[in-house]
């Protein structure tokens, strides 16, 4: 995330080193008088601890030489970062509250700079330094929110899950009833289901209903096609049912070869035909 | 050089070949041979090649099966490939291969019966 | 977040025979399965591999394949480089087009090769011959 980083000088780093003590006493000072203080959610104790790790933390990547926040020095100060965010996430800390808590290290270190007669370029390096923590601050919000991404995300992965079954319609007999437009993902995961389970049934015929599907684009058509194939391979026929003339259209456009695929009108008439195929019948009992 | 070779076993008119190793290419190769020679030698009409213990299938494994299928075709007999693995099978058409003219059955029983159904 | 992929060496496979690309697949396979790929993750991976082995068999005489776990961010991958120091490729574009075969193939195992991976880059010029990288990116932890 930090791309090109210039160096900061010996000096600054330097100077950091030997007042490490003091700037983590204003720091800590200044994050317990400041109105975002949580000690309801976490105590003293481990505000100071993680503070000073942070800031030792800080202090041995400033000094080493790499340039960008992939570089091996950089790596503790990520993982620790990542760390503290996470706790703070699962503890109740806002994104803000946590993004502050870094950030609040800027005034006792730019202090410190500023009281120093020692650095020559001062305001590169102040302009510097605050980049930096800017920077930490950042990651600690992507923290949170790649979390966030990551519930949503599986919370979505049930839904799908629910909503693409496989059913066992008769012995020997799978069907599939889509419903909906299919994205490539979703697309993915219903062939999966249906390949798995023919292989866990033995069912030699699938029934894919697309009468809940109002119209299906290139690529849609293309994956039903090739999970037409992949059915085949495994030794399984599926039939088509309940193909929308827009879709008909479609897979015409498409120049598709249908030939070979069974297709009818309605799941009903599709379900005749597959209990045909074993020489079943549905009669009117007297 | 190791005579290795993938056993072909005879079950009334068919030849069942049952390939459970990872085949390299010369397997592969020599398995055709094989086949084309018990073919003539036993006159079996039909050939069962059971798939279902191969865990990848590429592009050159896949055209040997399918050139084994046709070399079948011409000494008379019906080939059914059998139990293909789904993730073989999804990857197989990914690839862009989808084995037309090959017979499929999920499994040696049923392409047993698929293969008495071609022989009539 | 940081965009930038790490790579971590695993393992190298010289390739100099057909036996070889067996011995490149169940590399593969081995590890996929500790890394805990997907069955279906695994079989497109040690597929793409099977045919790039090939291809660098048939076409650049052999090589060195390094397998490699791949990292960004939070993110696991496992990939593969296939390197040889072969012709080159005449057409990048043409050769990765389906049916597109200088020799006796289908023509499908580069363009097929790609659409089974997640990550596709290839380099390839007649001084250096052919480098191609692919590699699958673990899917189950929400990414
Ligand atoms: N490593 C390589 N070095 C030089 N040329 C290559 C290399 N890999 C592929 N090619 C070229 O790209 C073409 C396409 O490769 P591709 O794998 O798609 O098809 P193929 O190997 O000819 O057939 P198939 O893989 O279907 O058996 C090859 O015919 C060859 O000319
Ligand atoms: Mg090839």
């Amino acid at each position: 995330m930090i791309k090109d980083l210039r160096q900061i000088s010996t000096q600054t780093v330097g100077l950091i080193q030997e007042q490490q003590d003091e700037i983590l006493k204003d720091w800590i000072e200044s994050q317990l008088t400041a109105d975002t203080l949580r000690l309801d959610l976490m105590d003293q104790k481990k505000l100071e601890q993680e503070s000073k790790a942070l800031l030792k933390a800080l202090t041995a990547a400033l000094g080493g030489q790499g340039r960008d926040f992939t570089a091996p020095n950089w790596q503790a100060v990520n993982g620790l970062l990542k760390e503290i965010s996470e706790a703070r996430d699962k503890a109740g800390f806002s994104p803000t509250e946590t993004a502050t808590f870094v950030l609040s290290l800027r005034h006792p270190l730019v202090e410190r700079l500023l009281s120093s007669k020692k650095i020559s370029s001062l305001d590169e390096e102040v302009w510097l330094l605050l980049d930096i923590l800017d920077q930490l601050a950042i990651f600690t919000t992507e923290v949170y929110q790649r979390r966030r991404e990551a519930t949503i995300h599986r919370q979505q992965e049930e839904m799908e899950e629910l909503s693409t079954p496989v059913v066992k319609i008769w012995d020997g007999i799978l069907a599939l009833p889509l419903v909906g437009t299919l994205d490539t993902r979703r697309s993915q995961m219903v062939t999966e289901a249906l390949l798995d389970a023919i292989n866990t049934t033995g069912a030699e015929i699938a029934i894919i209903d697309l009468t809940g599907v109002p119209a299906i684009d290139t690529r849609m058509a293309q994956h039903l096609m090739r999970t037409v194939a992949a059915s085949r391979l495994m030794g399984a026929n599926c039939i088509l049912s309940g193909i929308r003339p827009q879709i008909a259209q479609t897979i015409v456009h498409l120049k598709i070869n249908l030939g070979d695929i069974k297709t009818e009108s309605t799941l009903a008439a599709a379900l005749k035909t597959a209990l045909a195929t074993y020489g079943l019948k549905v009669t009117v009992s007297e | 050089m190791t005579l290795e070779r993938i056993a072909i076993v005879k079950i009334e008119e068919c030849l069942l070949v049952t390939i459970q190793v990872d085949m390299h290419d010369r397997l592969a190769l020599t398995l055709r041979e094989d086949l084309g020679e018990r073919l003539l030698t036993t006159q079996a009409r039909g050939v069962l090649l059971d798939i279902s213990g191969l865990d990848t299938l590429d592009t050159f494994i896949a055209r040997v099966l399918a050139g084994i299928s046709s070399m079948a075709k011409l000494l008379g007999a019906e080939t059914v490939l059998v139990g293909m693995q789904p993730a073989v099978a999804m990857t197989l058409v990914e690839l862009g291969l989808t084995l037309e003219g090959v017979h499929t059955s999920l499994d040696v029983d049923r392409g047993m019966a698929l293969l008495k159904k071609l022989l009539v | 977040m940081i965009g930038v992929v790490i790579t971590t060496p695993l393992q190298s496979i010289v390739v100099r025979q057909d036996r070889d690309i067996s011995v490149v697949r169940r590399a593969v396979s081995t590890h996929a399965e500790r890394l805990n790929l997907s069955v279906l993750s695994r079989t497109r991976l040690v597929t793409a591999s099977s045919e790039l082995t090939r291809n660098m068999l048939v076409y650049g005489g052999g090589g060195v394949v390094e397998l490699k776990v791949y990292r960004d961010g939070e993110r696991l991958g496992l990939g593969a480089t296939f390197a040889d120091q072969g012709p080159g490729i005449d057409n990048v574009e043409d050769a990765l087009a389906d049916g597109f075969t200088s020799g006796v193939g289908l023509g499908l195992g580069l363009g097929g090769a790609r659409r089974l991976v997640d990550q596709f880059d290839i380099q390839s010029s007649e001084v250096t011959g052919t480098s191609i990288s692919v590699a699958i990116w673990l899917k189950d932890d929400g990414r």
